[in-house]
């Protein structure tokens, strides 16, 4: 009975103090945001700790809107954002862009559609445009996917193109590039939008105006759906996150987003 | 005696820490999503179809009525086999047989949702796709995987029930001439009613709360479903889809939905226990 109680009290008193301990170990960069970055955010990490072993950094995804929030909040030292401030976070955040990302739209390989303008974009995604034939396609019902309220891709898309129009309600929703990008994989009539740095050779990215979806046409400035890739915090960034933002601008780590399909902050 | 003494306090004290945070949790639930309800309406929130947080609209009809047709699909496919295994695992099988499909479909509720949305997106979706047409993410395609995913809870507690059926029953049901399948369908499957029906409602809960596998297979549109074969978005993934994101009213609306799905789960969860406390009064009276 005695032992117990003793072995009792020491496990309440190891979690206790593992909270209280864990509380003040605090080395770490939290880096929070946008799914789309986090991949490329990863890999930043990763480099920075080959460089500064001493300083770990924790990359977390939870979107655009929930990295700010983490920021704000403190809970996070940067905040990951794949898209424009508004007018009123401008004001509380200081941004730095680490790069730039073209917004792909994406159908299946075997779709013969290669171009189209943002006009028609914007009809397809607000259900005007129900068949491929209507945009000079095959005869084919279109099947939209978007994504959830609060991505960042979702909101540079909106923002660049469909204006103040709503995506059509019959639209599926995904929680992720990678989910859309599954989705579009594997059905000839689905159009999606996702990060061209994610697209990889699955998919067809098609041509907006005459514009490739590639990063040569992204850095050029012909392809029009183009997003910054910012990292975000409040105030003047504290110095282990003003170390990782100062590594990942460098020009090594710059080449590094571009090989990955990236276009650079500059 | 005075260690005894101490060891029921700290006992007591750890019980109810368990029952105050689940009240901490309804509270909170309550708290942050009725004003919501009442600003926007009970009526307008529950009945209305336009789901737009950025815009200030908040209608979750179609979600209640994704919740409630993917689950009604989930206990169609989760009652029909699992009571078919239940009924073949204490009527018609040799022990030895028992021993192997019993276990291995309770192994069933040990595999992680997430595993069961991944396998629905890369077989089961392409599959309804291509044979039946729709976009493959659909009522169908959860039903399917939600039905597979209640199996173990319908089954094991319905085997439960048939096995509490006295044998005196069936045996005299045999004696008076009836044929197996008549004294099972006639004589066991009524007698175990009540424990069924709780099985049944139990599966229910389970399908109605389940997130993960939901969002990878039901699509989340906004749409009203009009056909087996069309995407729905259901109350608890509509809440894990944009929680991440939202803040303000839209926050607010979520822990509202929330609202919604605890007031249902807690309807079928009375109707559970009001059937179990029937049958445990009708073996006490026999």
């Amino acid at each position: 009975m005695k032992w117990m109680l003793v072995a009792y009290v020491a496990i309440v008193g190891l979690v206790v103090l593992s909270i209280v301990w864990g509380g003040h170990r605090q080395e770490a960069v939290d880096v929070v945001g946008s799914t789309s970055i986090e991949p490329f955010a990863e890999m930043l990490a990763q480099e920075f700790s080959r460089r500064h072993p001493e300083c770990p950094v924790d990359v977390q995804g939870g979107g655009s809107t929930a990295g700010l929030q983490a920021a704000a909040n403190g809970i996070a030292d940067i905040g990951m954002c794949s898209r424009a401030l508004k007018k009123e976070e401008a004001e509380v955040f200081t941004a730095v862009t680490i790069a730039r990302d073209g917004l792909a739209i994406v159908v299946h390989p075997t779709n013969p559609i290669e171009d189209l303008t943002r006009d028609q974009i914007k009809s397809i995604f607000t259900g005007q445009v129900q068949n491929w034939k209507e945009v000079g396609g095959d005869d084919r019902e279109v099947r939209l996917i978007s994504r959830e309220e609060g991505s960042g891709t979702r909101e540079a898309f909106m923002k660049m193109v469909m204006g103040n129009a709503r995506v059509s309600r019959r639209a599926l929703t995904q929680e992720s590039n990678g989910a859309v990008k599954e989705l579009v994989k594997h059905d000839p009539s689905a159009v999606g939008y996702m990060s061209l740095g994610l697209v990889g050779g699955e998919l067809k990215a098609l041509r907006v105006g005459g514009a490739a979806a590639t990063a040569e046409d992204v850095r050029d400035g012909k392809y029009p759906l183009v997003r910054p890739f910012l990292f975000v915090t409040k105030g003047p960034p504290s110095e282990r996150a003003k170390a990782f933002i100062d590594c990942v601008l460098s020009p090594e780590a710059q080449q590094m987003l571009e090989t990955e399909g990236l276009v650079g902050a500059k | 005696m005075r260690l005894e003494r101490v060891i029921a306090v700290v006992l007591t004290i750890l019980a109810l820490s368990a029952i105050s945070s689940l009240a901490l949790i309804t509270a909170f639930i309550f708290k942050e999503g009725l004003p919501i309800i009442f600003r926007v309406g009970l009526r307008e929130f529950v009945l209305s179809s336009d789901w737009y947080p950025g815009e200030g609209q908040f209608g979750i009809f179609p979600f209640i009525v994704g919740s409630l047709a993917v689950t009604a699909g989930a206990m169609v496919i989760g009652v029909v086999f699992g009571l078919g295994c239940a009924v073949l695992l204490t009527q018609f099988c040799p022990p030895a047989a028992v021993g192997i499909i019993k276990p291995s479909i309770e192994l069933l509720a040990g595999i992680p949702s997430v595993v069961y949305g991944f396998i629905g997106v890369v077989i089961l979706v392409p599959l309804i796709r291509d044979y039946l047409g729709g976009p493959g993410l659909s009522v169908l395609a959860s039903s399917i995987v939600l039905g597979i995913m209640v199996l173990p809870t319908v089954t094991s507690i319905s085997v439960d029930a048939l096995q509490a059926v006295p044998r005196t029953y069936r045996e005299g049901s045999i004696a008076l001439g009836a044929t197996e399948w008549q004294t099972t369908h006639r004589v066991v499957l009524k007698a175990a009613r009540s424990g069924i029906v709780a099985a049944v409602i139990l599966g229910m809960g389970r399908a109605v709360g389940e997130t993960m596998a939901v969002i990878m297979v039901a699509g989340n549109t906004l749409e009203l479903p009009h056909s087996i074969l069309d995407p729905v978005r259901t109350l608890t993934s509509n809440i894990a889809l944009e929680m991440g994101y939202a803040a303000g009213d839209h926050r607010r609306a979520l822990f509202a939905t929330g609202v919604v799905l605890f007031v249902i789960i807690m309807i079928l969860n009375s109707i559970a226990l009001a059937v179990s406390r029937q049958r445990s009064r009708r073996v006490q009276a026999r």
